[in-house]
């Protein structure tokens, strides 16, 4: 098993658009099938796993999608409500059914962030505070993009010291503590090899750095398979040329087209090896219509490959 | 219909869209087009690519407009007729000011930026972002130095973050709820139904004394200004709903993008707020027409040796997958439209973060309808 998924939480996070789900739930895949009771956690309240799985759609509910293998859609208002519950019994549930106190508590800021973030961790304990359920042995959090991905990790401390003392300071202290512990919690950043997504990345490690967090895995998403060589390329640009048919054409100009791109992507993929101190792995552009399970399955597969070979650290590929 | 045509007599261009769909580059590049056609034009960004603030002259944030200078573009062959400005969203310091400006007294104000209440919200906080980029857009349009304001909407996860985050921090602004909960005899205890001891016990129980103090203090400082953030958040959302703002979708042809892209769309509508059209960024064009893509193999025979022309046919049947996934995309956005225009700009070859890909697009988003075809067939064929 990856030593990657040797803790109880990990954070997949990364710039919007880069496959952050994708991976997450291929991590999931991958953590469950190495035999651990694995939860994936979606922070916008947009159950797209469970669409994936093709399960009715669910907020706030464990649901087992594979074997080992479950999802909860967490929102701020549910976390709110069960943390109520917990702390203070019925008490909190009539104040977390009353409008005015929703909106104070979900105008407040940070709010928002802290009771999904403390949802999360009340998913990674051992002794869990929800009666009735089950520990997980990893928690995989589909976070959000980078720029509040790092909010939401440092959340928990800030509440910790405006609050000072009280329930929100301790709650906020144990969390922040776990967090800050990489043998328990891990940042794994998913990046495009793209000029912007590779930029936020080298940002989100320096955040991290700041916030005393480390980012532990990059993975390289949708890297276009090298199909040509240069040579090949020259030869297809005067093909180009010499192309009767449109369809030939076409077909010749696609693949420049592909080739330009792959190199770019090369380019792309060089700085940020550069940039970092090794610990990135690469997943293969899909060409399919969409990802379904299968899909994620072979995801799985090139992760535990890629997890398992030592990368060559801080290597320029050319 | 070009977006030069979309956007005539608009004053204010909203982008909106998911993350990383090019949100930026094609704000940057209806901004140029405009400023190109003659008009006085600022774009406000929140986060550009180094290359593209680079090539536009935004090395660091300033908070206020800056000419781009012809120069920069003249080399790269396009000549403008009006005035292009840019400018990178300091979402800290348009708070401060905006704060500054409220308050009765410099005393008030120092104090206000001092309380540590303050200080997360304005920072650390996810909405701050977008409250401050609409409190930006509304001070520049209220100043009338440009004939169009072109925004770049912050990169929410859920696009509608966005129309939803000035709302709710102004409602915390105002302290409505807090204020009627530290009422005994207020609203709130009214509302609760239940003893004010037990329910300040619970609020107090839950956030720790220290932080209810904190937040009376900084609503304490608030004091007197709740009217002015309630008077401007009307004034933005007049401006916001107003003929002359213009609402436009970015999306990629992803499923997610779309997605959300259809679900920014109804909310647009739900909000009364004038949607404008659609941008679709890297789009795979349908290359194949009516052709059989088996055929592909044998017309490549004696254009190239074998084993390259069955990665040939192989990359282009990969090609192919693509374009009728983004194909299908499409169409579901297209019930959605109420005959707004919807813009497919093809997936070029390389990436568009920079001067060039900038007005690559630039030219395409104000092509007439026939000179977008032929770039199409150009990049395809």
């Amino acid at each position: 098993m990856p030593a990657l998924l040797d803790r109880r939480l990990i954070f997949v996070t990364g710039k919007g658009g880069v496959g952050k789900s994708t991976v997450a739930t291929a991590l999931g895949l991958l953590a469950a099938r190495a035999g651990l009771r694995t939860i994936v956690v979606e922070l916008s309240s947009q159950e797209r796993l469970q669409r994936t799985f093709e399960h009715q759609a669910e907020l706030f509910h464990e649901i087992e999608l594979a074997p080992g293998l479950f999802t909860i859609s967490v929102d701020p208002q549910h976390s709110m409500e069960e943390y109520l519950r917990i702390r203070i019994g019925p008490l909190g549930h009539a104040l977390g059914s009353s409008k005015l106190f929703q909106a104070f508590a979900m105008a407040t800021p940070g709010m928002r962030e802290l009771l999904s973030i403390g949802k999360v961790w009340e998913l990674a304990q051992l002794q869990r505070k929800t009666r009735g359920a089950a520990p997980y042995d990893l928690v995989i959090v589909d976070a959000p993009s980078t720029g509040h991905g790092v909010g939401i990790l440092r959340t928990p401390r800030t509440f910790a010291e405006i609050a000072r003392v009280g329930p929100i300071a301790n709650q906020g202290r144990a969390i922040a503590a776990t967090i800050a512990d990489p043998s328990l919690t891990a940042v794994v950043a998913v990046a495009l090899p793209e000029e912007m997504p590779v930029n936020e990345t080298l940002s989100l490690r320096d955040a991290l750095d700041r916030e005393g967090l480390v980012l532990q895995q990059v993975v390289m998403n949708a890297v276009y398979p090298a199909r040509f060589s240069d040579d090949q390329a020259a030869e297809l640009n005067g093909a180009l040329e010499l192309a009767e048919s449109s369809l030939a054409r076409a077909a010749v100009r696609a693949a420049v087209s592909e080739h330009l791109r792959a190199e770019t992507q090369r380019e792309q993929i060089g700085r940020l090896r550069e940039g970092l101190d090794g610990g990135v792995v690469e997943l293969p552009f899909l060409f399919a219509d969409h990802i379904g399970i299968p899909e994620l399955e072979r995801l799985a597969d090139d992760l535990e490959a890629g997890l398992a070979e030592p990368d060559p650290a801080g290597e320029v590929l050319t | 219909m070009s977006v030069a045509d979309l956007l005539a007599g608009k004053r204010v261009c909203v982008c909106g869209g998911s993350g990383g769909v090019g949100k930026t580059t094609t704000s940057a590049a209806i901004a140029l087009g405009m400023a190109a056609q003659g008009a006085k034009v600022a774009v406000v960004t929140i986060d550009p690519a180094k290359r593209l603030a680079n090539a536009l002259g935004l090395e660091e944030l300033e908070n206020e407009p800056r000419r781009v200078e012809p120069e920069r573009l003249a080399p790269a062959g396009l000549e403008l007729k009006g005035e292009l400005w840019a400018m990178m969203l300091d979402p800290k310091r348009t708070f401060d000011d905006l704060i500054e400006r409220l308050a009765p007294t410099p005393e008030r104000a120092h104090e206000i930026l001092e309380n540590r209440v303050y200080r997360e919200l304005s920072t650390a906080v996810s909405g701050s972002q977008e409250f401050t980029a609409i409190a930006k857009l509304y001070d520049l349009d209220h100043d009338g130095d440009f004939d169009l304001l072109v925004l770049d909407t912050p990169p929410s996860r859920n696009a509608l973050d966005f129309l939803d985050a000035p709302g709710r921090l102004t409602s915390f602004l105002e302290g409505r709820a807090l204020k009627a909960f530290l009422r005994p005899t207020g609203f709130g205890m009214r509302v609760l139904g239940r003893p004010a001891g037990i329910v300040l016990g619970g609020l107090r129980k839950i956030t720790g004394i220290d932080l209810l103090a904190d937040l009376s203090t900084f609503f304490g400082l608030l004091g007197g200004m709740t009217e002015d953030f309630s008077r401007r958040a009307a004034q933005v959302e007049q401006m916001l709903k107003s003929d002359s703002t213009a609402f436009l979708l970015i999306s990629s042809a992803q499923s997610e993008a779309i997605d959300e892209a259809i679900w920014f769309r109804r909310t647009l509508e739900q909000g009364e707020l004038p949607f404008a059209g659609v941008v679709v960024n890297r789009v795979h064009h349908d290359i194949l027409g009516d052709a059989d893509a088996d055929d592909v193999e044998s017309e490549l025979t004696g254009l190239l040796p074998d084993q390259l022309a069955d990665r040939v046919a192989e990359n282009f049947r990969d090609y192919h997958v693509l374009a009728r996934r983004d194909e299908q995309n499409v169409a579901r956005l297209e019930p959605e439209l109420d005959g707004r225009p919807l813009l497919l700009v093809p997936h070029f070859d390389d990436d568009v973060h920079d001067i060039e890909g900038l007005l690559r697009i630039h030219r395409y988003l104000f092509a007439s309808e026939a000179e977008r075809a032929q770039m199409i067939a150009d990049v395809v064929a």
